[in-house]
């Protein structure tokens, strides 16, 4: 019997503990006032001069966590006393926590829409748009295809759209064998199906049903063509490069008779079009003049970005446009 | 003599039982190959990147440095928030539903929603915990508002095993307890728990599993995915061991898959490491009646 008292005991002394300290914190100014978790870091060590201190946060998509990861943990070597969080609820669900000032930085695979303009606005609040890399779109099919070389923007939106004419390969091209098209697509949260919802599909509906698989994670998509000489699918160029030897990648054709072919040459130069596009980050300007710690690693973000898309099987932007983007940054904390 | 006669006679049933009997081992040998499968594909993709560095190391973008330090302080961090809030209010829950309450339409209407309760979705606990402990509370993306969520997502869990473990306390010895003059509150306290709680604990432990893998609700409420600090108070920004996992699962370089199965194996030693302490709890405390 002793024994149960003593374990209720320890059960109870674990609740006060916590009530206790959830008293103690003030939890009101918990999270909705940035400022207390800049001063909360400051607690710590009393000195003063060169190093920062303070909390920096960021969420958003998932497609940028890879490199905003090798960017928070480079920064980590360099500047110890400021704490980076890093979370990804999608480019969406970023803009939902940046448009209301919750977090510093938001991720983005795909611009801020007008409602989210609007909803920062409302909020008083500037996001200013980063460009960290370029993501090629890379539509592929599996390698035991050995009919399908290029496709044309036009091919696609037959392939893709709800109402579109192609539901078999021949439907195409005579030559190809009359098999059902099975598509392959990100889920329509995701940022990489409202870029090509956006520049093939331009917002019509998209083939849903029979054949046709949707995924928020991108390998299963991998995994679908792979396996199927008869499947189409579309995802970021980090996804195809890492399974170049099962899967072929297609040439697109704008419209003028000359397919390219996604690689890293063809994305930074945006010759592969309508479908490389940029990754973003969008800085909070408040945060920006306010907090020496988001000035300081937004600057980082910026000067080391190109690394990070290497790193994470992206494509660096050209160095000029880095520069630009530091100056600007460095004029608007200045204001 | 005459064997044979009596054999034939039962025959159909000797087939009969035998037949059934191969159904259940059947049955089992399915979930158990699964099981050995799921665990094979893990320790052969995983041991590999299994070291103490794993085990000390914050997140990293490069695969030899990358660790779940912490994803295991944040996951231990919650579930020692976790488990006593919802172990408390469980248990009093229980208690009151089987002890006190009256046995009428409205204590049956709140027996089935609780028990309805348990299978809602993790996701909308995650909108729960969001609406109330983030923003109406204010607590914002916090540990203790992730373990708050979580502690309402295992709490159905707990009740619905706790009203069994308590209703399986045979009514004699209550009688008995009350027929030597001892007051309700006395029964419960010194005849009734110390029966339930081997019921109890192990229903606890199956929430406990289930609050320490899951990751749809602590999205919703902010869990970070990457960060470079372990929680020091209650209002640390955090992350869990699931989260890491499952971002590692999402790269498109093979080898961040090994990494993740490396991830698994040590979910999987701590939860057996919990459920070894909650068996042990339990067979100290286990009275038969």
């Amino acid at each position: 019997m002793n024994k149960w008292k003593l374990l209720m005991l320890v059960a109870g002394l674990l609740l006060t503990v916590g009530v206790l300290a959830a008293c103690g914190n003030a939890p009101g100014d918990a999270e909705t006032d940035e400022g207390e978790n800049a001063s909360q870091g400051e607690e710590g060590s009393g000195e003063e001069g060169d190093t920062i201190e303070g909390s920096v946060v960021i969420d958003g998509s998932s497609t940028v966590l890879p490199i905003m990861e090798y960017l928070t943990y480079e920064y980590k070597q360099e500047q110890t006393e400021v704490e980076t969080s890093l979370s990804s609820s999608g480019s969406g669900g970023g803009f939902k926590k940046s448009t209301v000032g919750e977090i510093d930085l938001s991720n983005a695979s795909r611009p801020i829409s007008e409602d989210e303009k609007a909803t920062a606005e409302e909020n008083d609040i500037t996001l200013h748009e980063i460009e960290l890399a370029y993501d090629g779109l890379s539509v592929v099919v599996s390698q035991e295809n050995d009919f399908v070389e290029n496709l044309t923007v036009d091919q696609l939106r037959q392939i893709f759209l709800a109402d579109g004419s192609a539901t078999k390969w021949s439907d195409l091209n005579s030559e190809w064998p009359e098999e059902e098209i099975k598509i392959f697509s990100p889920g329509h949260e995701s940022g990489t199906f409202d870029y090509f919802n956006e520049t093939i599909l331009e917002e019509n509906p998209m083939r849903e049903g029979e054949n046709t698989t949707l995924s928020e994670d991108d390998n299963t998509l991998v995994t679908g063509v792979k396996n199927d000489p008869y499947a189409i699918g579309y995802f970021g160029y980090a996804y195809y490069y890492e399974n170049k030897d099962s899967l072929k990648v297609l040439g697109i054709d704008n419209g003028d008779g000359e397919p390219v072919k996604p690689n890293a040459e063809t994305i930074q130069d945006g010759s592969y079009t309508p479908l490389s596009r940029p990754l973003f980050t969008y800085v909070n300007v408040n945060s920006l003049k306010e907090k020496p710690q988001v000035l300081d690693f937004t600057q980082f973000v910026i000067e080391n970005a190109g690394a990070g898309a290497e790193e994470a099987g992206y494509v660096a932007l050209p160095d000029e446009k880095y520069q630009e983007q530091l100056d600007k940054i460095n004029e608007l904390s200045e204001q | 003599m005459n064997d044979k006669v009596n054999y034939s006679h039962i025959k159909g049933r000797v087939m009969k039982n035998a037949v059934v009997k191969w159904i259940f081992i059947m049955a089992t040998s399915v979930a158990l190959i699964f099981l050995a499968l799921l665990i094979g594909r893990v320790l052969s993709q995983g041991v590999g990147y299994l070291s103490i560095d794993f085990l000390k190391n914050y997140p990293a973008p490069y695969i030899e440095e990358a660790g779940l330090f912490a994803g295991i302080m944040g996951s231990l961090a919650m579930i020692s928030i976790t488990a006593p809030v919802s172990m408390i209010l469980g248990v009093c829950t229980a208690l009151y539903l089987e002890e006190y309450a009256r046995d009428n339409k409205f204590t049956r209407f709140i027996r089935v929603n609780v028990q309805n309760l348990a299978g809602v979705p993790s996701i909308v606990f995650g909108l729960l915990g969001l609406t109330f402990f983030v923003y109406l509370f204010e607590m914002g993306y916090t540990l203790i508002a992730g373990a708050l969520t979580m502690s309402l997502l295992v709490l159905p869990i707990i009740v619905v095993a706790a009203q069994e473990a308590i209703r399986s306390v045979p009514s004699e010895i209550r009688e008995a307890s009350i027929g030597m003059g001892a007051t309700k509150w006395q029964t419960i306290w010194r005849i009734v728990l110390p029966a339930a709680i081997p019921g109890i604990l192990t229903g606890s432990i199956l929430a406990f599993s289930r609050a320490i893998g899951e990751t749809a609700p602590l999205i919703i409420v902010g869990a970070a995915t990457a960060i470079y600090s372990i929680p020091d108070s209650l209002f640390s920004k955090y992350t869990v061991m699931p989260m890491q996992i499952y971002s590692w699962t999402a790269r498109p370089q093979e080898e961040w898959q090994y990494v993740a199965a490396a991830g698994i194996i040590v979910l999987l030693i701590i939860l057996l490491c919990m459920n070894a302490i909650a068996v042990w709890i339990r067979n100290k405390f286990q009275k038969r009646f």
